[in-house]
């Protein structure tokens, strides 16, 4: 006889945590069935960097344990991936071959690296950082590498590049973009980022592109678009992530670049939601449904998925993903908060103190809301930038005050308006 | 789950920016007196008031559902949210997720720092001289009343907003099951205490006397069972009507002959579950459908009641009893000390619990405001919170020293909107009259 389990939740990084603690909230009793490809307990991908530096132990980073799951009634089937979605019959293959028939399934089944198609690069042997495995690999490899390449130059690229610099490895950072951590900081701000890897001997080619790997006494020889060569005793890439979906094969749940969800990110299909990486859901500054890859819209979109599972009627709609980043870099630290998009009509005030490094970037609509907020080396409370950005607050008054201090002046605001 | 939890509160109004709590936050935190680094952050506004940032130690944590790396966790014992530091990256995502500044970078440190409320005996409380915050413990009834059997229905037909509720289920909760319970005509039977459809809607024997009878009839049930030899509490739970007006003979006579009962009177001044009428606990002033607002008759406005309303409790202090006590719903602590003391009094005679009971529906303010009218009564002296035994007479449990004006609490509410200056100078006065009536008694007590 198939298993059944009235929830199935796919997956086990924050969308999927966060659901199964709000189908809980809602329903204490329903079956509900945790799965997950990854053979560990549940962590999550942000803290992979620091396993990488071996500032985390591998072993600390696990956001829930074994009690948790027995806590609340939770059966947690690990090292089994989901192999095809049934939803027609309401059922998941699942890798190892057996079925397991859902009342309700949630995808929350997040991201893998996307491997560019440079011709060579299956005949050399690279690292990717997206599980705990590749973690620990990689945190092994670090040790003895004298040169490192990274591939790309987001966040991931950047956190391990660091360590690798850290680690006393000659690295180099090769970026498509014409700056680093393109989409999550601006040329001012990457021009920071860039002058303290440089300054901790880093190379950075940005607006390169690898053209061609093949194997090398050391490990391998890549040749970029200019002619030039790199030889590299150790090749991350880190060139962004693709969602897991393969299992949506012949199914008709609709899906894009992610997995297309609602406001209440269920799917196209009766009985299937979405969260997290892999679900492509309404952004907040624009109509269209877009990926929105970061924790913390991971957790508001799980939260939202189990609670419409469970039929919470407390369920407020999804208000559309706002892009929220921090980076910590040798010593120092980037936020950013909304869209770098300037509205129509709309205006940028920068201040920007070459001496101390601190820089300041907002962005403000037409009818003075905040839509966007940078800084670095310039603390501001970022979840209070959020809610002034989502709930639409006008600034026209203190316009200037905010600037000057968007730390004061944010939580002045925020006890007024929401405490 | 479901655990109540002591928490910082914060006065804006009774802040002056000085700072002096930052000072200490960051003294005991760090070691240094740099404000910026202190994790109570008290920030001047554009309009000259100060606002706060401070963790809330939320139930349903945000930080800690962003925080990649298992550093930050919701203590379900002490409902503190802990930051562990041997985990903690430095990822800053916790700042992002916390819709409060409640947890932010200590630039000092380079690590995010948030409010741990020092162990339970928060730094920053005491350190402010203007009683802007305040430690607030009283979780610690609501956890031990938790655990305690409701005696009550699970469903109460009672008025959005009513504090009755929380007394009934509480009272009940306190005497435990061997009790008799005696509900006059009045908003407690109306919420249902007597019960729906033949059975009662307590898990006590509850019976439904005369508003002229109910302390006689309980008096006689409690002589009964003493001499069956079977002790049990006897407890009324009147209104101010049943009480002071049409019942005040039998209760009267109680006191008199000090039965062994706890009466309490939930006074919510007026007749409010028949249509607000007028009782004579009702306040000068105030609009009832007895004592109405209109053009009135011979000329006479019609102005609300014209009388002072009667001050039961003290009438009962005059009668000896064992225990009488005015109490607050906005003072749970206050309120419990003394349902403590008057339920050990009634094993001996007579006790006497009179507490105050702000009434949405026919005092006319928003169904939120309940302990906010009833802080704000106490707050201006408008009621006083106090208690009397024989040996120790009168005394003041919640002194206020200095009193907010009587129009703090009357603006509160519907019922006194129509009030002219002259009558609020009257009830203004009023208010420095019983306060210094009553200051009397507890001077003359305790010389």
């Amino acid at each position: 006889m198939t298993e059944h389990t009235k929830y199935l939740v796919v997956g086990s990084s924050h969308a999927a945590l966060e659901a199964v603690t709000a189908i809980r909230m809602h329903d204490a009793e329903g079956s509900l069935t945790l799965l997950t490809r990854d053979p560990h307990l549940p962590y999550s991908p942000t803290v992979l960097p620091y396993v990488v530096s071996g500032r985390s132990a591998p072993d600390g980073i696990f956001l829930r344990d074994e009690k948790f799951f027995a806590d609340h009634r939770v059966t947690l089937k690990r090292g089994n991936a989901l192999k095809a979605l049934h939803a027609e019959r309401n059922a998941a293959e699942l890798a190892d071959g057996s079925e397991l028939a859902y009342d309700k399934i949630l995808l929350a089944t997040g991201a893998s690296p996307a491997i560019p198609p440079i011709p060579g690069l299956d005949q050399v042997s690279y690292h990717v950082l997206r599980t705990l495995d590749d973690a620990t690999k990689l945190n092994a490899a670090i040790k003895s590498s004298k040169q490192a390449v990274v591939l790309g130059a987001g966040l991931v690229g950047m956190h391990a590049a660091e360590n690798l610099v850290k680690a006393g490895a000659k690295v180099t950072i090769v970026e498509m973009a014409k700056q680093l951590t393109d989409g999550y900081f601006d040329a001012i701000a990457a021009g920071l980022i860039e002058k303290a890897f440089t300054d901790n001997g880093a190379t950075i080619l940005t607006g390169s592109r690898v053209v061609k790997l093949a194997p090398s006494t050391i490990g391998a020889t890549l040749t970029l678009e200019n002619g030039s060569t790199l030889e590299a005793d150790l090749l991350l890439v880190a060139t962004g992530v693709r969602p897991n979906m393969d299992y949506l094969a012949g199914s008709p749940v609709e899906h894009d670049k992610g997995i297309l969800v609602s406001d209440s990110m269920q799917t196209s299909v009766a009985n299937v939601w979405s969260a997290g990486d892999c679900a492509q859901a309404k952004g907040f500054f624009t109509d269209d449904k877009v990926m929105n890859a970061i924790l913390p819209d991971a957790t508001e979109q799980g939260r939202i998925a189990g609670m419409a599972m469970a039929g919470d009627p407390g369920l407020k709609q999804y208000p559309g993903g706002v892009p929220l980043n921090t980076y910590h870099f040798f010593g120092r630290h980037a936020i950013s908060v909304g869209s770098s998009r300037v509205p129509e009509g709309g205006e940028v005030v920068t201040r920007f103190d070459e001496a101390s490094g601190r820089y300041l970037k907002a962005i403000f609509s037409a009818d003075n809301r905040l839509t966007g907020i940078y800084g670095v080396n310039e603390f501001f409370d970022g979840g209070v930038m959020c809610q002034l950005i989502l709930r639409r607050i006008d600034l026209s008054a203190i316009r200037e005050r905010f600037v000057a201090n968007p730390l004061a002046v944010g939580r002045e605001l925020m006890s007024k308006t929401w405490r | 789950m479901g655990k109540s939890y002591n928490t910082i509160a914060f006065d804006a109004n009774k802040c002056d920016g000085c700072g002096d709590c930052m000072t200490a936050c960051a003294t005991a935190k760090v070691g240094v007196g740099d404000t910026a680094r202190s994790r109570i952050q008290i920030v001047g506004s554009a309009d000259d008031g100060f606002e706060l940032a401070l963790c809330r130690q939320c139930g349903d944590p945000k930080c800690v559902m962003v925080c990649p790396a298992g550093a930050l966790t919701k203590n379900f014992d002490t409902g503190v949210i802990e930051w562990n530091d041997a985990k903690c990256v430095d990822c800053l995502l916790c700042t992002v997720g916390c819709s409060y500044a409640g947890i932010a970078l200590d630039a000092g440190s380079g690590h995010v720092a948030k409010c741990d409320t020092c162990d339970g005996a928060p730094a920053c409380v005491p350190a402010c001289p203007h009683d802007a915050l305040t430690y607030v413990t009283t979780s610690r009834i609501y956890n031990e009343v938790g655990d305690w059997e409701d005696l009550f229905a699970p469903g109460l037909a009672g008025c959005q907003g009513c504090n009755t509720e929380l007394l009934m289920r509480h009272t009940l909760r306190r005497v435990g099951p061997e009790t008799v319970l005696a509900t006059p005509p009045g908003c407690v039977p109306g919420m249902g205490s007597v019960g729906f459809n033949g059975s009662t809607g307590t898990k006590v024997p509850v019976f439904h006397p005369l508003l002229t009878n109910t302390a006689a009839m309980l008096a006689g049930i409690k002589r009964q069972y003493k001499r069956v030899g079977r002790e049990v509490n006897a407890l009324a739970i009147a209104g101010d009507g049943g009480a002071s007006d049409v019942g005040f003979q039998s209760l009267s006579g109680a006191a008199e002959r000090n039965e062994q009962i706890l009466f309490m009177v939930v006074d919510n001044e007026g007749y409010m579950n028949t249509g607000m009428q007028r009782s004579s606990c009702t306040p000068y002033g105030a609009w009832t459908s007895t004592t109405p607002i209109g053009k009135g008759s011979g000329g006479m406005p019609s102005q609300g009641k014209t009388q002072d309303a009667k001050n039961l409790p003290l009438i009962m202090v005059n009668h000896r009893c064992e225990y009488v006590a005015t109490a607050s719903t906005a003072y749970m602590e206050d309120l419990y000390d003394k349902l403590d003391k008057a339920i050990q009094a009634s094993k001996r005679g007579f006790a006497y619990l009179h507490v105050y009971s702000p009434c949405t529906t026919g005092w006319r303010f928003p169904t939120d405001q309940n302990m906010e009218v009833a802080r704000k009564a106490v707050e201006t002296n408008f009621v006083m919170l106090w208690e009397y035994n024989r040996t120790d007479g009168l005394r003041f449990t919640r002194p206020v020293d200095d009193p907010l004006p009587v129009t703090e609490y009357l603006r509160a509410m519907g019922r006194f909107r129509h009030l002219s200056p002259d009558q609020i100078s009257h009830i203004q006065s009023k208010v420095v009259e019983n306060l210094a009536f009553v200051q009397q008694m507890a001077h003359r007590q305790s010389a």
